[in-house]
């Protein structure tokens, strides 16, 4: 609804706060997400995303949300669809070129975003919306792929002894091991190993 | 035996000629800019026929005064002859053409291989713009595409142009040697953030900026205080676009049917009080463009006038703008403009 979204953005400190506190309790529930299995949530957390974000945002589900780089206004309701705006088109009263009744939603998303903590990221280039993905969840996208990010981080870890010492890793395997250590292989490490990769606390360790 | 064939005669691109040391392109009008002087563009209107020697007879008043010849891509969401069809004409007779390529009519796959088929052809010059709605043209029951805007656009082409490869990852054989611009409207809402968003271009790729239509010097000044502020100028050319208005009528015409467009009053009354207002808006418009010109920060300018090109030639050449031209004479000045 045109006049709750205008609502969101004239408080859009808040919602970032609230979204702030959201996001890593998603990234969080990465383990159990994927033990569940992201296939079967994906139409439950779809139907619950929508009618949260769409009452409050208008939001369009492109699956690829960007809310906290445009003020809280939902660039999706741009009749352009601009990713990365506002156009040359906007009118004098601030109105949008293609609807004169409604405001620009870039020019709230700009006015949002000076009220936000880190409004700022709304300078960022953002890229063209992936078709393929319009009417996925974005909060489960967000959560796989920020707790990849955080394994991805952990990995260049693990790694950097074997980028340090390079010929050693090739000439002598066991001198760098970078391959999965059972627990009994580390009888001086006390064995708080876990299954899953995001637990694990395979720290590189000196050789 | 190679050379009977017809196509080994030719080089539209130009492939044989390297690019100077710093520049992206081959292009006239990076050329004039890089060497820091007063570079001017103008807007040349396609004609609504399939036949070559109109766009050459529209080209030919303006060849003579211009860096660069823009040729529009269906603007204001009116059909015209392409503006890809239009820049392989101009640069077959060694014209500097700039391209420019609106988000409204075209997805990515469609954008991507024109680029290519227009840096083949021997273009260099591309303009990224969002484009009109389809609202306000000859066709309104269109599908709007906007599958880009003008700055996913910059960042596509420059991806492509440096790291030689489609958004897809694909490699591309040989990348387009081409220098990128966008388009700017200072003197429109929100004006506070428009300096932010010049910026942004420039983030995406963005080389040369070409404003459009400046009638509030005060209010461009405000923009461009802005702009020195966050030292963009710096990074950027920026062309101010100006043009004459034919009489008060078609002033607010303008100001009401064409989006974008910000014509203050003040304008408007001096049109209305003139006995010639075809002459006054010449005047107006030269006395921009020489103003523009002590503006910091402006490196030329664009002129645009729909289907008036004779005029618009005239209004260069008064301006005294290109008496400058002679050599060794351009104002050097140092550029960090990538
Ligand atoms: S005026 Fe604003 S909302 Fe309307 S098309 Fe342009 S950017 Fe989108």
């Amino acid at each position: 609804m045109y006049a709750v979204r205008r609502f969101a953005v004239r408080h859009s400190r808040f919602f970032e706060w609230v979204y702030n506190c959201f996001e890593p309790a998603m990234v969080l529930l990465d383990p159990i997400f994927r033990r569940v299995g992201y296939n079967r949530l994906e139409a439950p957390v779809v139907l619950f995303e929508k009618t949260v974000k769409g009452l409050l945002f208008d939001c369009k589900m492109c699956g690829q949300c960007v809310l906290s780089s445009t003020g809280m206004s939902c660039p999706m309701n741009c009749p352009k669809n601009l990713r990365n705006g506002p156009c040359g088109g906007v009118r004098e009263n601030g109105n949008c070129e293609v609807k004169p009744a409604m405001k620009c939603v870039w020019v709230d998303a700009w006015e949002g975003a000076s009220r936000m903590k880190s409004g700022d990221k709304i300078t960022t280039v953002q890229p063209p919306v992936d078709r393929s993905l319009e009417g996925s969840s974005s909060w489960l996208r967000v959560a796989r792929e920020m707790a990849e990010q955080k394994r991805a981080t952990k990995e260049a870890e693990r790694h950097a002894m074997a980028e340090a010492f390079p010929e050693a890793h090739l000439e002598e395997p066991a001198a760098v091991p970078l391959a999965y250590e059972p627990s009994a292989a580390r009888p001086h490490r006390e064995a708080t190993e876990s299954t899953t990769v995001f637990e694990s606390g395979s720290k590189k360790e000196g050789a | 035996m190679s050379a009977e064939r017809p196509e080994d005669r030719l080089d539209p691109a130009g492939l044989t000629n390297p690019v100077p040391e710093g520049h992206s392109s081959n292009s006239r009008l990076e050329r004039v800019l890089r060497s820091g002087r007063f570079a001017v563009t103008a807007e040349l209107n396609p004609p609504d026929s399939a036949n070559p020697e109109d766009v050459y007879e529209a080209a030919r008043p303006l060849s003579e005064v211009v860096d660069g010849l823009n040729a529009t891509d269906a603007s204001g969401a009116n059909c015209h002859m392409s503006s890809l069809g239009i820049c392989a004409l101009l640069t077959r007779v060694g014209y500097g053409s700039i391209l420019q390529i609106s988000c409204r009519d075209r997805n990515r796959i469609a954008i991507q291989g024109d680029v290519l088929g227009a840096a083949a052809m021997g273009v260099s010059n591309i303009l990224c713009l969002t484009g009109d709605g389809v609202q306000v043209g000859d066709q309104p029951g269109a599908r709007p595409v906007f599958d880009f805007d003008s700055i996913s656009l910059l960042r596509a082409l420059r991806t492509m142009r440096d790291d030689g490869m489609f958004l897809s990852g694909r490699k591309i054989k040989t990348p387009p040697k081409i220098f990128l611009g966008a388009a700017e409207n200072p003197c429109i809402p929100p004006f506070e953030t428009r300096a932010d968003r010049l910026a942004k271009k420039i983030e995406a790729g963005a080389q040369f900026i070409q404003t459009n239509y400046i009638y509030d010097l005060p209010l461009f000044e405000r923009f461009m205080n802005r702009v020195r502020d966050m030292g963009l100028d710096e990074k950027v050319y920026i062309l101010a676009g100006v043009g004459p208005l034919a009489s008060a009528k078609a002033a607010r015409w303008m100001r009401t049917n064409v989006p974008g467009i910000h014509v203050p009053d003040h304008v408007i009354d001096r049109l209305e009080g003139a006995e010639k207002p075809g002459l006054e808006g010449k005047k107006i418009c030269i006395e921009i463009i020489q103003q523009m010109r002590e503006v910091k920060g402006v490196a030329g300018v664009h002129v645009m006038a729909y289907r008036r090109e004779e005029l618009v030639s005239d209004i260069i050449s008064e301006s005294g703008v290109l008496e400058h031209r002679h050599a060794g004479t351009g104002r050097r000045r140092k550029r960090t403009a990538g």
